[in-house]
C-alpha cells in the first residue's frame, strides 16, 4: 500500500515538474496553450455549438455578429459553426500519422543501428531513396487511383511516406547513445537488455522523438489539407480543407464580404502548425535537461 | 557451406593480385566502387530506374489501372472491340498491349529513352512530351529563381542574426522566420490573393495570371524579361517567404557554432579584419549545413509547386500534374510525375556533388555517420 501511494507521488510529482517544464518557455507555452485550445475546440466545441447545414438565402456572407461571431458563408451558414466541427479529420489523421509514422521510424531506426550490416546497409538506402523522391506529387498521383476519402487510410499513406527522416534520426541516436558512459557501464553491470533499452537509452532519445512526433505531424496536415483543398481526397464531412476548397470555389478572392470566409480555414489551420511547432520549443526543454536554464 | 567459405578466399585473393590484366581490371574496378562521383551517379540512376519501373507497373498492371480503365471506356462509350480499344490505348499510353510484359516494359523503358512518352487523352493527339516541354521551363525558372534568392536572402540574414545575437533585430527575424516556415506555403499564396489582390486590390492578380502575357515576343529583351518576371513574382514571393526562415534558422545556429572555433580566434588574434573573418572564415564554414538542405529544400519546393502553381495560375508542370489528375488524364500525369521525380533526383545528386566539392571530407569517405 505504501509503496503504491509512493509511486503515485512520485508520478504525481512528475506530473507536477513537467507541467512547470512546459510552461518556463514562453513560446513553448504558447504553443501549449494553443494546441489545448485546438483540442477542446474540436472535441468538446461540437457539443457547445450546433453546425446547422440548412442554407438561407437572406443571410449570405453576414458581417460577424453575435449570432454569427465570425459570420456567414456563401449558403447563410454560420462560418464559426464549421470552424469548429470542421477540425476533427485534420486533427485525427495527423496525430494518427504522427504515431504510426514514429512507431515505424522507432522500430526500423533502432533495429537498423542495433543489428548493423546487412539489414542497416539496406534500410538506410530505402531511406535515401525515400527521402529524394518529392513527396506531394507521389501523394496526387496516388489519389488518383486509391480513393482516400478514409482517416485510417490516409493516415496509413501518410505515415508510409514521412518515416524515413526519422528513421534516421533515431539510428543516428541510437548509434550514438550505444558508445555513452553509462550504457558501458549498465552493461558492465549486467543489467539486461531490457533495462539498457528502457531505462537508460529510451529516456535520452524522448526529446527527438517526441519533436519528430510533432513535426510528422505538421507535415500530415500540410499534405492532407492540400490534397483535400485540390479535390483529390474527396471528404463529404465539414473539414478545415473542404471549407478552403469550397471558398475559393466560390470566388472568395472577387467577393470583399466573403473575406472571412477564407480566412477561417486559413486562420485555423496555420495557427494549428503554429502551435504545434512552438511546442517543441518547451519539449525540448522537458526532456533535455541541458537546455533547462533553471527550475 | 561452401558459398560461406567461397567470399573469404575471394577477398583474400583480391588483397594480393598479380599484375595481370584481370589483376588491374579489379584493382580499376575497386578504384572505381571508392570513386564518390561516380557511386553517387549510380545512385541517382537507380533511384530513377526504381521511379521508373514502379510508375509503370501502378499504370499497366494494377487493378482499375489507367489503361484498363481507358479500354472499358471505350468500349462503352463508343462501342468498339476489345481488340481495337486496346489497339487505341497502346497508341495513347505508348505501351504495345498485345505483347508479353516483359516486352512492354522493355518498349516503355526504349520510349522513355527517346522522350517518347505517348500522346495525351484529353487534348487528343498531342504527344504528352510537348507538353512537357511546355511547362516545365516555367517551373524551373520560378523554382531556381526562388531557390537562389530564398538561399542568398537566408544566409546573409542568419549570418547578420549571428552576429548581433539578443538584439531586437535578432527576435523579429527570428520570430517572423519560425512564423513563415511553419504556416504552409499555400495558405500564405491565399492570403497573398486574398488580400493583396482581392480585399485591399494592390495587385493586379488576374492579370498575373499565366507564366507570360499573351502575344509578347520572347526574346532577351527588357519587355520580356521584365513580364516574364512580372507573373512569376507571386510564386516566387510565396516560395522565398516560406523557405527564408529556414534556411536564416540553419545559418544562425550554424554561424553561431562557426564563431567558436579554434581558427576564427586565431584569425582575430592575428589581427584580421572583422570583413575577412566573417566573409572568409566564418561563412565559408557556416554555409556548410546549408548546402545539405538544399537537396531536401529543391524536393519540397518542386512537390510545393503543384499547390502554389495552382493557387496562382502559373503554368508550370505543378499546375499541369494537378490537371492531368484531374481529367483523368494518364499519359500526361505518368510523363509529369516522372519529369518532376527525375528533376529532384538531378537536383540532389547536384547538390550532394557540390558539397562534395566543398567539403573534401566526403570525397574520402573518412566521414562515417551522417
Amino acid at each position: 500500500m505504501s509503496i503504491l501511494t509512493r509511486a503515485s507521488r512520485n508520478v504525481l510529482y512528475d506530473l507536477w515538474r513537467t507541467l512547470k517544464l512546459l510552461t518556463h518557455n514562453r513560446v513553448g507555452f504558447v504553443g501549449l496553450v494553443g494546441l489545448i485550445w485546438f483540442i477542446l475546440l474540436t472535441f468538446a466545441g461540437p457539443s457547445l455549438v450546433p453546425l446547422s447545414q440548412e442554407s438561407s438565402m437572406t443571410e449570405i456572407y453576414q458581417p460577424p455578429s453575435l449570432a454569427h461571431p465570425l459570420g456567414t458563408d456563401f449558403q447563410g451558414r454560420d462560418i464559426w459553426a464549421q470552424i469548429v466541427h470542421g477540425g476533427k479529420d485534420v486533427l485525427i489523421v495527423a496525430c494518427i500519422t504522427g504515431l504510426i509514422s514514429t512507431t515505424i521510424a522507432v522500430t526500423l531506426g533502432s533495429l537498423s543501428a542495433v543489428l548493423a550490416g546487412i539489414f542497416d546497409s539496406f534500410i538506410m538506402w530505402l531511406t535515401d531513396i525515400w527521402l529524394t523522391i518529392p513527396h506531394f506529387p507521389v501523394l496526387a498521383v496516388l489519389a488518383a487511383f486509391v480513393k482516400l476519402d478514409n482517416v485510417w487510410l490516409l493516415a496509413f499513406i501518410l505515415s508510409f511516406l514521412s518515416w524515413p527522416t526519422l528513421a534516421r534520426a533515431v539510428r543516428a541516436q541510437v548509434l550514438s547513445l550505444k558508445q555513452r558512459d553509462y550504457v558501458e557501464a549498465a552493461r558492465a553491470l549486467d543489467l539486461g537488455t531490457r533495462h539498457i533499452i528502457f531505462s537508460e537509452i529510451l529516456p535520452n532519445m524522448m526529446s527527438y522523438l517526441a519533436i519528430s512526433l510533432v513535426f510528422s505531424m505538421t507535415s500530415a496536415i500540410y499534405a492532407q489539407v492540400a490534397l483535400v483543398y485540390l479535390g483529390l481526397v474527396p471528404f463529404a464531412t465539414n473539414n478545415w480543407g473542404v471549407m478552403l476548397s469550397l471558398a475559393w470555389t466560390r470566388g472568395a478572392i472577387y467577393y470583399r464580404d466573403a473575406l472571412l470566409y477564407i480566412m477561417a480555414p486559413v486562420m485555423a489551420i496555420a495557427l494549428f502548425q503554429l502551435s504545434l511547432v512552438w511546442l517543441t520549443r518547451s519539449l525540448e526543454e522537458v526532456f533535455n535537461p541541458r537546455l533547462r536554464t533553471s527550475v | 557451406m561452401l558459398e560461406g567459405v567461397r567470399p573469404l578466399s575471394a577477398i583474400t585473393a583480391l588483397r594480393n593480385l598479380p599484375n595481370t590484366a584481370s589483376g588491374r581490371a579489379i584493382r580499376l574496378g575497386r578504384r572505381l566502387v571508392a570513386n564518390y562521383v561516380l557511386r553517387r551517379l549510380i545512385k541517382a540512376l537507380i533511384t530513377v530506374w526504381l521511379v521508373v519501373t514502379a510508375t509503370f507497373f501502378i499504370i499497366r498492371l494494377m487493378p482499375g489501372s489507367p489503361v484498363e480503365i481507358y479500354i472499358q471506356e471505350q468500349m462503352s462509350l463508343y462501342g468498339m472491340s476489345y481488340d481495337d480499344a486496346r489497339a487505341q490505348a497502346s497508341a495513347m499510353f505508348g505501351i504495345g498491349l498485345d505483347r508479353p510484359v516483359i516486352f512492354q516494359y522493355l518498349d516503355y523503358m526504349g520510349n522513355l529513352l527517346r522522350f517518347d512518352m505517348g500522346t495525351s487523352y484529353k487534348s487528343f493527339g498531342t504527344p504528352v512530351i510537348s507538353m512537357v516541354a511546355k511547362f516545365l521551363p516555367w517551373t524551373l525558372f520560378s523554382v531556381g529563381l526562388s531557390l537562389l534568392l530564398s538561399f542568398t536572402l537566408g544566409m546573409i540574414l542568419g549570418m547578420i542574426t549571428a552576429y548581433r545575437r539578443e538584439s531586437l533585430l535578432d527576435h523579429v527575424l527570428s520570430t517572423l522566420g519560425s512564423i513563415f516556415s511553419s504556416v504552409p506555403n499555400y495558405l500564405v499564396a491565399m492570403v497573398i490573393i486574398v488580400l493583396l489582390g482581392g480585399y485591399w486590390r494592390i495587385l493586379p492578380i488576374a492579370q498575373m495570371r499565366g507564366s507570360m502575357t499573351p502575344g509578347i515576343e520572347p526574346g532577351f529583351t527588357p519587355e520580356f524579361i521584365g513580364d516574364i518576371l512580372f507573373h512569376a513574382s507571386m510564386p516566387v514571393a510565396t516560395y522565398v517567404l516560406t523557405t527564408v526562415g529556414g534556411w536564416m534558422l540553419t545559418m544562425k545556429s550554424s554561424t553561431i557554432a562557426t564563431l567558436e572555433e579554434d581558427y576564427v580566434t586565431a584569425a582575430r588574434a592575428r589581427g584580421l579584419p572583422d570583413r575577412r573573418i566573417m566573409t572568409a572564415y566564418v561563412g565559408r564554414n557556416a554555409i556548410l549545413p546549408l548546402v545539405t538542405q538544399l537537396a531536401i529544400s529543391v524536393g519540397f519546393i518542386v512537390g510545393g509547386s503543384a499547390l502554389i502553381e495552382n493557387i496562382f495560375v502559373y503554368m508550370g508542370v505543378g499546375k499541369l500534374l494537378i490537371d492531368s489528375i484531374n481529367q483523368r488524364d494518364y499519359p500526361v500525369m505518368q510523363a509529369v510525375f516522372l519529369i518532376i521525380t527525375v528533376a529532384v533526383i538531378l537536383a540532389n545528386l547536384l547538390a550532394d556533388l557540390l558539397y562534395s566539392r566543398l567539403d573534401p571530407r566526403i570525397r574520402t569517405g573518412g566521414g562515417g555517420e551522417a
